[in-house]
């Protein structure tokens, strides 16, 4: 072997190591091993000390190269064992100065017994050594698995894992469906038993093996062939099911992932909105929770059956709240309309701040209650009936949710998306052609801001009292982050995000601690891997690949002219 | 012949430069006129002034009878100028027909709500506006190329989708700026009689402003000189030829007489 793959080895290596070194440190190692993944066989603790080893000794092979397995198995090994070191350094430290806890809280003699398996000093770190280095060969050894066979594998162990890790939802249909002692049989209180882990593993294989041997070719020749008419039928049928789905769902996941979804409901409501302002008109909207602020303090003040509300049915508050945050667009919007990219930001910071202020002051305190917030705000009803648990609110915010979806797809479709697009393209020329910058700017404003409005009268009498602190300006990140990483004006990206990025933090509502953590890692692995998001719109897609076509392109010119030379 | 557009004693400064000075000029209505000077003369900087891109510091300026100053380049261009820039401007990922959808902005009427309460108005329109779009894409002879981008499209292709689009919002004045930069000799004489057809076919008055003295020679009716935004000759392509000022402008004091011959010779061969 050269040294250029020495290097290379031993850099992947260390860095694994690094990373090992880092959640073992921070504690999440510790933490996260208290949360079984495999009912007496797997903590999450532990996979998050197996996977840099195991995904170590796999990147130690860089691809398209073709040196002897003996000398590949030889590299792996080596960059497992390399990423054991920091882990051993760390545990030997804390064996020889004991006072190192008064620095780093998180270095207790929990997480050395979780490093050391359990044993004394030595033959725990020999064994940690050795489970690494394991690790590190079984990674370079993947690479001898023919591709037919090892794509499966590798799909079935993360379905599999992903699985295990959000059990919760498996487990609370499984508790809707099913008797209690099958559930015990198939998941533990956290996690789940050995005998599910084998059938979800063994399931994922198989359909993993029969979609890459015959179902993506067959579904693509199908779609290949589909004609305009026969795509638009199918495209209707999966709507429809979509729908259906939609509206059994609540019925199969029993109350808290019901609770769940509408909280990630609010936020679609949310990210639809902020999606035409950032989306399609390309305004960079930094204090969009004050339209969701407005529009709930709105309908709590006018519904509220406390001291300060005026007891008004919701239906008649609902139109008068998301009037009130469309306003609110439109007076933010007129000061604004000069300014563009960075100053536009940050002055519609400066505006979500200004309402988050207002709020909690003393001043507005006998109108709002300040601090201590607005209490009893009251139910919808529909005649005799009322709005009350998680499952009534859950159909509200999704009538909410579909009427936003349609009202952005309809309006990016129509005239008006055509002027945003041109605005975000070239403001100058947008003008020069005839478009009223002020209309269209005032009218993406004023529609965001209403969407948000509307999420906040849903948002207010599901949690029955409204507080200046759940108004922070992090919301209004939140709701760009969703956007962002779920492709910016993008309609389904957008829903995905929100559930990715709501959704899945409070299913690992354990890991409270470390949620920031990972929502910074996620948006930083995000812009780096794919900065178009999950789910792009078509044009950002084009946008952020223009440059590899280009590239492309200048290659094959590059490529026809060279014979000639 | 009425005057399309009048500009009365137009100034307009950046701090001390003073890029537009107290220019009067007129264009007949029907006319193809054209602007030359050297560079730096101003002349883009008038045209960002008649389109109202920049606030113009004293003058007039009145178009088909009304005046335009002081109105923002939308309702401009609502009024009926519309123009093309020196380096493209298209929008960029969108496609060409959506490009000339978007220059159809002065025409179109329908409210913004239409397609969410499904209204029939709105559709109609739309629909009427694809159909024309597909026309004028044919007329400036890019058929079949309405749903590439407008940037993969070939730098000629891009030119003239550029005119397309300033065409469709059914302008009473086009404003070319150099609209053959770029241009092989053959593309070059397609746009020459492309503009004249413009003129000749549809009516519409077309203001130039033009390096390629071939082509400012041939189609020009008028040809006004700048230079340090002030206006130093204006008359026939024949007058400009030998106007001295002209051609020191150009070519330098005392170049005058040399000169002279250059030019004369050069646009009798063009021709």
């Amino acid at each position: 072997m050269t040294k250029e793959n020495w290097r290379h080895i031993i850099r992947i290596g260390l860095l694994m190591g690094l990373i090992i070194l880092m959640t073992s440190v921070i504690g999440m190692v510790e933490t996260f091993n208290e949360r079984a993944l495999v009912v007496g066989y797997l903590t999450l603790g532990q996979l998050l000390l197996y996977v840099p080893a195991l995904y170590g000794g796999y990147i130690s092979v860089p691809a398209g190269e073709h040196r002897a397995v003996p000398q590949r198995l030889l590299g792996g090994l080596v960059a497992g064992l390399l990423a054991a070191v920091p882990a051993i350094l760390l545990v030997l430290l804390a064996t020889s100065w004991p006072d190192i806890r008064t620095y780093f809280v998180n270095i207790s003699p929990k997480l050395i017994t979780i490093l050391t398996s359990g044993r004394a000093v030595g033959p725990g770190i020999g064994l940690l050594a050795g489970e690494m280095a394991v690790l590190g060969l079984i990674g370079a050894a993947i690479h001898l698995i023919p591709d037919r066979v090892r794509r499966p594998i590798v799909i079935a162990l993360v379905v599999t894992a992903i699985f295990a890790l959000f059990s919760d939802v498996p487990l609370n249909i499984a508790n809707q469906l099913m008797e209690r002692n099958v559930v015990r049989i198939l998941f533990g209180t956290k996690g789940i038993t050995p005998l599910t882990a084998v059938i979800v593993f063994a399931i994922a294989l198989l359909s993993a093996f029969f979609w890459t041997l015959k179902g993506s070719s067959a579904f693509q020749r199908r779609r290949a062939t589909q004609t305009p008419a026969q795509a638009k039928r199918s495209q209707q049928i999966a709507t429809i099911v979509l729908l259906l789905v939609l509206l059994v769902l609540p019925r199969v996941l029993g109350i808290f992932l019901t609770n769940v979804l509408d909280q990630v409901g609010i936020f679609v409501l949310m990210a639809l909105g902020l999606n035409i302002v950032v989306g399609f008109a390309g305004l960079l909207d930094l204090g969009y929770v004050a339209f969701f602020a407005i529009g709930s303090y709105v309908t709590a003040l006018l519904t509220s059956t406390g001291d300060l509300g005026m007891g008004m049915n919701f239906w008649v508050a609902v139109p008068i709240a998301v009037v009130s945050a469309t306003l609110a667009g439109i007076i933010l919007g007129i000061p604004v309309l000069r300014m563009r990219g960075d100053y536009l930001a940050i002055v519609t910071l400066g505006f979500g701040e200004i309402i988050r202020v207002l709020v909690r002051s003393d001043l507005l305190k006998p109108v709002i209650g300040g601090a201590q917030g607005i209490l009893n705000i009251g139910r919808p009803t529909i005649g005799g009936f009322e709005f009350v648990t998680p499952l009534h609110f859950y159909y509200l915010i999704l009538l909410g949710c579909i009427l936003a979806w349609y009202i952005a797809s309809r309006l990016r479709d129509g005239r008006i998306g055509r002027r945003w697009m041109a605005m975000r393209e070239d403001e100058d020329v947008a003008e020069a052609v005839g478009i009223n910058l002020v209309a269209t700017k005032l009218l993406a404003f004023s529609i965001g801001a209403a969407f948000a409005g509307l999420a906040g009268a849903l948002f207010a009498p599901r949690i029955g009292s409204v507080f200046p602190n759940s108004f922070e300006l992090l919301i209004s990140i939140n709701v760009l982050a969703i956007v962002i990483v779920g492709g910016i004006g993008s309609l389904p990206g957008v829903v995905l995000g929100a559930f990715v990025l709501v959704g899945l933090p409070e299913l690992l509502r354990e890991f409270e601690e470390y949620r920031l953590l990972m929502y910074g890692i996620l948006l930083i692995t995000m812009m780096l891997v794919r900065p178009e998001g999950l789910w792009p719109s078509a044009i950002t897609r084009r946008e952020m690949h223009a440059a590899e076509e280009d590239a492309a392109r200048e290659g094959i010119q590059a490529e026809e002219v060279q014979p000639l030379v | 012949m009425s005057n399309i557009l009048e500009a009365t004693n137009v100034t307009k400064r950046f701090g001390g430069l003073v890029a537009v000075n107290n220019l009067t000029y007129s264009i007949p209505k029907g006319s193809i006129v054209s602007i030359i000077g050297p560079n730096g003369a101003g002349k883009t900087t008038f045209f960002n002034c008649i389109t109202g891109f920049y606030k113009i510091d004293e003058g007039e300026f009145n178009f088909d009878g009304q005046s335009i100053k002081g109105k923002s380049p939308d309702q401009i261009t609502k009024m009926g100028i519309a123009r093309t820039y020196q380096n493209i401007r298209l929008f960029a990922y969108m496609s060409a027909i959506e490009n000339i959808l978007a220059g159809m902005e002065p025409r179109l009427r329908s409210p913004w709500f239409g397609p969410v309460f499904g209204l029939r108005s709105t559709r109609l329109e739309e629909e009427k506006a694809v159909v024309e779009a597909n026309q004028l894409l044919n007329f400036v002879g890019l058929r079949g190329k309405g749903d590439n981008l407008a940037r993969n499209l070939p730098y000629g292709d891009q030119r003239r989708l550029e005119i397309a689009r300033a065409l469709a919002g059914n302008p009473k004045l086009l404003l070319l700026d150099e609209p053959t930069a770029g241009m092989n000799p053959r593309e070059t004489a397609e746009t020459t009689e492309f503009i004249r057809n413009l003129r000749d076919e549809v009516g519409i008055t077309v203001l130039l402003i033009e390096h390629d003295m071939r082509v400012v020679m041939g189609i020009s009716e008028s040809i006004t000189v700048l230079d340090y935004g002030e206006k130093i000759a204006e008359g026939t392509p024949a007058d400009i030829q030998r106007n001295t000022r002209v051609i020191e402008a150009y070519l330098g004091r005392g170049a005058a007489g040399a000169a002279h011959l250059t030019i004369n010779q050069e646009s009798e061969s063009g021709a």
